[in-house]
C-alpha cells in the first residue's frame, strides 16, 4: 500500500534534482533584513528585489510607531475570531477607513488576502452559480472556486472576447455569474483590459470581482487600483486586496458597493474560523493606507523605478512581460537555467524570486523582480548591471 | 451531434499539441500520471475542448476525469443535455 507521503516523492525528487545546496531559490533563508531594499543572504549583502514591498513601507517610521503603540496597549494578539473576541475598535476603524478610501459603503477585513478570496468568493457563489475567471488568476482564487461547488469556467488570459464567448454559452445563467479578474497579474505584471471586460459585463450581466492585490497603492490617482485608473469603479461589484504588498504588513480585505457585503460575515468560514489580525498589524496598516492616500509621490517613484528597470532590461534584449509595472518578469528557458541565473544574481548582490512552472504562465521559468518606491536609482542600475553580466548564459543555452 | 468517437478524435488532435513530443498517446492514457501533463495543461485542454464543441465544460468535472476517453464521455453528456 502507498504511504500518505508517496505522492510527494516526485515533487521532492524534482526539487532535489534541481537544487542540491543552500542557498536555495525555493524558500530562501533571508538572514537579515536591513531596510525595505537591503538584506543579507548567505553571508552577502543583497539588494532585495523580490519582496512585493511596492511602496517600501515596511520600515516607515510612522507605521512602526503605530504598531509599537498598539503592541504596548493591546498586546501581541487578539487570540480570537472576528465573530467572537477578535474585533477590536481598531479592526472596525480600519474597515471604515477602507470603505472611505474606496468610496464604497462596506468593507470586511480578513486575516490574509488568501483568506479574503476564500472568504468572499467561497461564500458568494453557491452550487447553482457559475464563476468565470481569467485563466491566469492566483491560486487563492482557484482554491476559493473549489470551495463553492459552483461551475467554474476559465477564459483565456486577458482576452475579453474569449470571456464574452464563454458568457454567451452560459445563456441566462450569466445574470448571477461572478466574473473574476486581477488588476495586475502577479507573475508577468500585466494589467487586465478592464474597460473591455466591463463592457462585456454590461452586455451580458453578472457580477465583477477585481483582485487588486498588486495594484492597490500602485495604480489610480488615489491608489485605489486598476479600476480607478480605468475609470470603471462603478462597474466593479467587489474589490479584494491584501495588506501584504503595498501596505507592508499582512491581512486582506473585501470592499463593495453592495451594502449586503456585510452579510457574508455570518456565513464566511474563512472569516469566522480563524483569529483576526494582531493589533500591531492593524495599526500599521491603518497608517500605511493613510500614506497611500496622502503621498502620491511614492507611487510616482515606484513607476519611475519600474520604467527604468523594464526598459533597461528590454534594451539588453531580455524577454519580458508585456508592460512595465511593479512586477517585472524576465522569461527564461528551463528550470535549470532559472536556478543558475538566480545564483548568478545572488553572487552579484541581487535577490529576486525564481518562479517555476506550473506556477508560471506558459510553462516557462521566470525571474520575478518586484520594484519598490524605496529602491534608489543606483540600486535599479545595479540590478540591470547584474542581469547584463548574466545575459550570455541565456544566449548560449537558448530555451529548454 | 457528434458521436463519442468523433469527439475523441478531435480531443486527441488537441492533446497532440499539448503533450510532450514522442508521447505514446492513446484514449485511455492517464493525462497526469502517465502523460505527465500538469494541472494547468489539463485546464488548457478544456479551453480547447470548449471552443471545439462550443460548450462550457466546468472545471469542477475535472476531478473525475483521468483519460481522454472519460473527457469525451463527459463532453458527449454535456452536448446531449443541451
Ligand atoms: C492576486 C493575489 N491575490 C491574493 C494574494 C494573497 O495575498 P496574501 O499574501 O495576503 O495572502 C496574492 C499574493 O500572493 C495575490 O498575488
Amino acid at each position: 500500500m502507498m504511504s500518505l507521503f508517496d505522492k510527494f516523492q516526485s515533487l521532492s525528487d524534482a526539487r532535489h534534482a534541481l537544487i542540491q545546496a543552500e542557498p536555495s531559490p525555493i524558500g530562501t533563508r533571508i538572514d537579515e533584513v536591513l531596510s525595505p531594499t537591503e538584506g543579507r543572504v548567505d553571508g552577502r549583502s543583497v539588494i532585495l528585489a523580490g519582496t512585493n514591498n511596492y511602496l517600501g513601507l515596511t520600515f516607515d517610521p510612522d507605521c512602526i510607531a503605530a504598531a509599537h503603540d498598539a503592541l504596548d496597549q493591546e498586546g501581541t494578539g487578539t487570540t480570537g475570531s472576528r465573530m467572537a473576541n477578535g474585533s477590536y475598535v481598531s479592526h472596525t476603524r480600519l474597515e471604515e477607513e477602507l470603505a472611505r478610501f474606496f468610496a464604497r459603503p462596506s468593507a470586511v477585513v480578513f486575516s490574509t488576502g488568501y483568506m479574503a478570496n476564500l472568504g468572499l468568493i467561497g461564500t458568494l457563489a453557491g452550487a447553482d452559480d457559475v464563476i468565470v475567471l481569467d485563466a491566469d488568476c492566483h491560486a487563492s482564487i482557484y482554491d476559493a472556486c473549489r470551495l463553492t461547488g459552483a461551475d467554474i469556467i476559465r477564459f483565456r488570459h486577458n482576452d475579453a472576447g474569449d470571456l464574452e464567448k464563454r458568457l454567451r454559452r452560459l445563456g441566462e445563467r450569466t445574470a448571477n455569474a461572478l466574473i473574476v479578474v486581477e488588476g495586475i497579474y502577479s507573475m508577468l505584471g500585466d494589467q487586465a483590459p478592464l474597460r473591455e471586460i466591463v463592457a462585456v459585463k454590461r452586455r451580458h450581466g453578472g457580477y465583477l470581482l477585481v483582485d487588486e492585490a498588486h495594484s492597490l497603492g500602485v495604480l489610480g490617482a488615489h491608489g485605489r487600483g486598476l479600476a480607478e485608473a480605468e475609470g470603471v469603479e462603478a462597474d466593479v461589484d467587489f474589490v479584494v486586496g491584501t495588506f501584504s504588498k503595498s501596505l507592508g504588513a499582512i491581512g486582506g480585505f473585501a470592499v463593495s458597493h453592495h451594502p449586503q457585503l456585510d452579510m457574508i460575515r455570518y456565513a464566511s468560514r474563512p472569516y469566522i474560523f480563524t483569529a483576526s489580525p494582531s493589533p500591531a498589524t492593524i495599526a500599521s496598516v491603518r497608517v500605511a493606507l493613510d500614506i497611500v492616500a496622502s503621498r502620491p509621490a511614492l507611487r510616482r517613484q515606484l513607476w519611475a523605478n519600474a520604467e527604468r528597470l523594464y526598459h533597461g532590461l528590454a534594451r539588453l534584449g531580455f524577454e519580458l512581460g508585456p508592460e512595465p509595472g511593479p512586477v517585472v518578469a524576465t522569461l527564461l528557458g528551463s528550470p535549470q537555467q532559472g536556478v543558475a541565473f538566480w545564483h548568478g544574481l545572488l553572487e552579484r548582490g541581487v535577490y529576486v524570486n525564481l518562479v517555476l512552472p506550473p506556477a508560471t504562465p506558459g510553462g516557462r521559468a521566470l525571474m520575478r523582480i518586484s520594484v519598490s518606491a524605496a529602491h534608489d536609482t543606483a540600486q535599479i542600475d545595479r540590478i540591470i548591471a547584474a542581469f547584463a553580466a548574466l545575459k550570455p548564459m541565456l544566449d548560449h543555452h537558448g530555451h529548454e | 451531434m457528434p458521436q463519442h468517437e468523433q469527439i475523441l478524435e478531435r480531443l486527441m488532435a488537441h492533446l497532440e499539441r499539448l503533450a510532450p513530443p514522442d508521447s505514446n498517446l492513446h484514449p485511455d492514457i492517464d493525462l497526469v500520471s502517465e502523460l505527465g501533463l500538469d494541472s494547468v495543461k489539463v485546464m488548457d485542454l478544456m479551453l480547447d475542448a470548449e471552443d471545439e464543441f462550443d460548450i462550457s465544460v466546468p472545471l469542477n468535472i475535472l476531478a473525475d476525469i483521468r483519460t481522454p476517453n472519460q473527457l469525451a464521455q463527459a463532453i458527449n453528456k454535456l452536448l446531449e443535455s443541451q
